[in-house]
């Protein structure tokens, strides 16, 4: 573990007084041309960069109405200044969602507003100089586009907008992230995140199956390439091969198999992860849904369904209709996509699977919401169902329940630290401070409660946690899907009948 | 009519003019611009009631600021209320002939326009001491609050201290909006509260003023969280 000091934990969330520059020197690496052409975007810095990036960020402006929008009516009241947990982590000022936003308009307001034209240093606006330029890259990669600022914004306005077009502004002139970016080239060449190969991803099945046979007894499937399924799994590549993240993968074939559904992955689009989000990149986005939907036709399936990832879900509940819809040739009594939990959930509904919870008696379990889908889609149809139906599904496997305080889930919740394309190592100080305020939330019911499992469903926080929880002290073996507490609890049968 | 009066009046109708065609403008920008996705913040309502709902209520009662902080919520909901107030207490200078009832609700503009000072030096003062608000400000924050606080105060000014002719205030006024101009009553107090509320007309297209309409245009808040039962389309 790197050298990184962390308060001592006691349960509350303080709101530290502004120490400028704290983070400043915190910098995920830019990319090289090797990840930035791939994506059409300069090799390296272009020299009209000035030119080139005010006239993007023109073209994103009569483009997009949020930002737009955004950009005027901020009226700084100051409420969103203590709601980012970068900020509550790191007490750097740039990191209140404001500030953040302030570095885009600044710059909008110097050449698109006449206030900004004429009196500059009245109204706050600043030329683009290269200063300007490293803030950019600084802080819009220190933002992991949460939207917690926004629920507490009179206006709804939402710093994600900002970081995702400042960072498509960046690719555009040539200083992309290089996190980012090379992820979304894996998935234009091998179809996921990790480049894992079709050949590997069989054999990671394959093993899966073994040992799911040999744990339970049950001949339960892992299919892959299997034409003509009834079910098109795509879920976030990590669930094949990082720990906990497998678990979960474990649980959604147990369910499947339990409710006597035929289904598959694809080796093509074998990641429901959509990394275009997080650079504002529309293009690369649709590009990667459309891999999902040519297969879902492909195979002929009846139902898309999708694994547990936070980000994805945004993308796949509220973006893929847009970007690759119509979705018809698709069984329409189910929703396009349909969430894992979605799915679960309605079989524990109509009592199609049984759960032997004393498997879960070990555990305390409490649940995270994840940010994108807390604050940026929905489940079940119904408001606030990404905050019922896991609720739901955990208290249907396990006996020892308990949420965390009020003001740090469901909507409220902080988000993991390491989301919105900041999960690499270049930024580990930045991802371990800001996971303080859920630490504290975390610690609180661990001493209050006794609770020894973090139930999640999203791939990156998944990562994120079990990385940074032990700087604070904690296990990362309490870290774990929701499908993970399913299929430990699930009741088996050989033949189902439903 | 004086040329005084004669450019205070070009004056007057270039203001309105602006802060009209202005307004209008901005808000024309905000409709036409696309929304490439829907972005609605959730939970969202599931249905157009339930979304025009939801917005309403940010509208009329700051939920979403009541939810992020209370201090800075009662200086804003206060400050916002008794402006509606004393906007409508104002009407009784642009019609003519008044009905009845309107002579028995109006005086509530004087206690409004009481309320609204102190919320206004409150907010400033935060601005001004709070570090993380005063991190944030730049001076235009600051000059529409103190433009405010200068209107309010010149309004007060003449209920409270110093005698005005509201009758010629009044035809002044009525002439404006009649389009039959007739001579500003030469009075120091009315012609600077009257100028200072000119530059707030003019200033507020221009400015985070357009919060007031701009808000209505917020894709976080207007939208509906229905994308996969109605497929937004988007042309990009």
């Amino acid at each position: 573990m790197a050298d990184i000091a962390v308060p001592e934990l006691d349960g509350h969330i303080r709101i530290p007084l502004i120490h400028e520059g704290a983070t400043a020197h915190y910098h995920t690496q830019v990319a090289g041309p090797e990840h930035q052409k791939p994506l059409g975007y300069p090799g390296e810095l272009v020299d009209n960069w000035q030119e080139v990036a005010i006239n993007k960020l023109g073209e994103i402006l009569e483009t997009n109405k949020a930002l737009k929008v955004f950009m005027d009516i901020c009226v700084k009241c100051g409420s969103c200044t203590d709601k980012c947990h970068y900020f509550l982590g790191t007490a750097d000022p740039k990191n209140m969602p404001v500030a953040r936003q302030d570095l885009l308009r600044k710059v909008y307001r110097r050449y698109f507003t006449l206030g900004g034209k004429l009196f500059p240093k009245l109204v706050g606006a600043e030329d683009l100089t290269e200063k300007v330029l490293d803030e950019w890259y600084t802080y819009y990669n220190q933002c992991s586009q949460c939207r917690r600022c926004s629920v507490f914004c009179p206006y709804g306005i939402d710093t994600a907008e900002f970081s995702m077009a400042a960072r498509r502004i960046m690719g555009e002139i040539g200083k992309g992230n290089k996190y980012c970016n090379e992820i979304v080239n894996k998935v234009f060449t091998t179809g996921n995140n990790l480049g894992i190969p079709g050949p590997a991803l069989e054999g990671t099945l394959e093993f899966l199956e073994e040992e799911v046979k040999e744990d339970t007894g049950v001949d339960v499937r892992f299919p892959m390439d299997e034409k003509g399924a009834e079910v098109l799994l795509i879920t976030p590549s990590a669930d094949f091969f990082s720990a906990p993240h497998v678990d979960s993968l474990v649980g959604y074939a147990k369910v499947f198999h339990q409710a006597g559904v035929s289904w598959t992955v694809s080796s093509y689009a074998s990641e429901f992860a959509n990394f275009g989000m997080f650079i504002g990149d529309f293009h690369a986005m649709r590009k990667i849904a459309q891999r999902i939907k040519d297969m879902a036709q492909d195979f002929g399936v009846k139902r898309v369904i999708v694994g547990e990832c936070g980000h994805a879900w945004r993308v796949g509940h509220s973006f893929w209709n847009t970007l690759v819809g119509p979705w018809d040739f698709l069984d329409q009594r189910y929703p396009v996509p349909q969430h894992i939990c979605e799915f679960t959930y309605d079989l524990v509904q109509r009592g199609a699977i049984k759960f032997d919870k004393s498997k879960n008696d070990h555990r305390v379990v409490t649940f995270h919401d994840s940010c994108n889908v807390a604050r940026a889609s929905s489940m079940g149809g119904f408001e606030g169902g990404q905050f019922e139906i896991p609720r739901a599904l955990i208290r249907a496997c396990c006996n020892h329940y308990v949420d965390m305080a009020e003001e740090t889930i469901r909507e409220k919740t902080y988000c993991c630290g390491g989301g919105g394309g900041l999960l690499t190592d270049d930024l580990i100080e930045l991802r371990v401070q800001g996971t303080l305020p859920r630490a504290q939330a975390l610690h609180q019911v661990m001493d209050s409660h006794g609770v020894n499992f973090l139930a999640l469903i999203c791939a990156i926080c998944k990562a994120q946690f079990t990385k940074v929880l032990p700087y604070y002290g904690m296990d990362m073996e309490m870290v774990g899907g929701v499908h993970q507490l399913i299929s430990d609890a699930i009741v088996l049968e050989a033949n189902p009948e439903i | 009519m004086s040329p005084f009066s004669l450019l205070y009046t070009a004056l007057a109708y270039a203001a309105i003019l602006v802060f009209i065609g202005g307004f209008l403008y901005r808000i024309w920008v905000y409709a036409k611009t696309p929304e490439p996705l829907v972005i609605v913040g959730t939970p969202g309502a599931k249905t157009s009631l339930g979304t025009a709902a939801r917005l309403g209520m940010d509208v009329v009662f700051f939920t979403s600021l009541f939810k992020g902080n209370k201090a800075i919520w009662i200086g804003a909901y206060v400050f916002h209320g008794a402006l509606c107030l004393i906007i409508f207490r104002h009407l009784r200078y642009i019609f003519e002939p008044l009905p009845e009832w309107f002579m028995y609700v109006q005086p509530i503009g004087i206690y409004a326009g009481l309320a609204a000072l102190p919320a206004l030096l409150y907010l400033w003062a935060r601005r001004l001491l709070h570090e993380r608000t005063r991190y944030i400000s730049s001076f235009s924050d600051h000059f529409a609050l103190l433009l405010l606080i200068a209107i309010v105060g010149t309004g007060l000014l003449m209920k409270f201290a110093v005698r005005t002719d509201v009758v010629a205030a009044k035809a002044f006024i009525l002439g404006l909006v009649r389009l039959h101009p007739v001579p500003a009553p030469v009075d120091f107090w009315f012609l600077l509260h009257f100028t200072l509320v000119l530059v707030l007309l003019v200033y507020f297209p221009f400015s985070k003023l357009m919060h007031a309409g701009g808000i209505f245009f917020s894709p976080t808040r207007n939208q509906m969280d229905t994308p996969r039962s109605r497929r937004h389309v988007a042309p990009f």
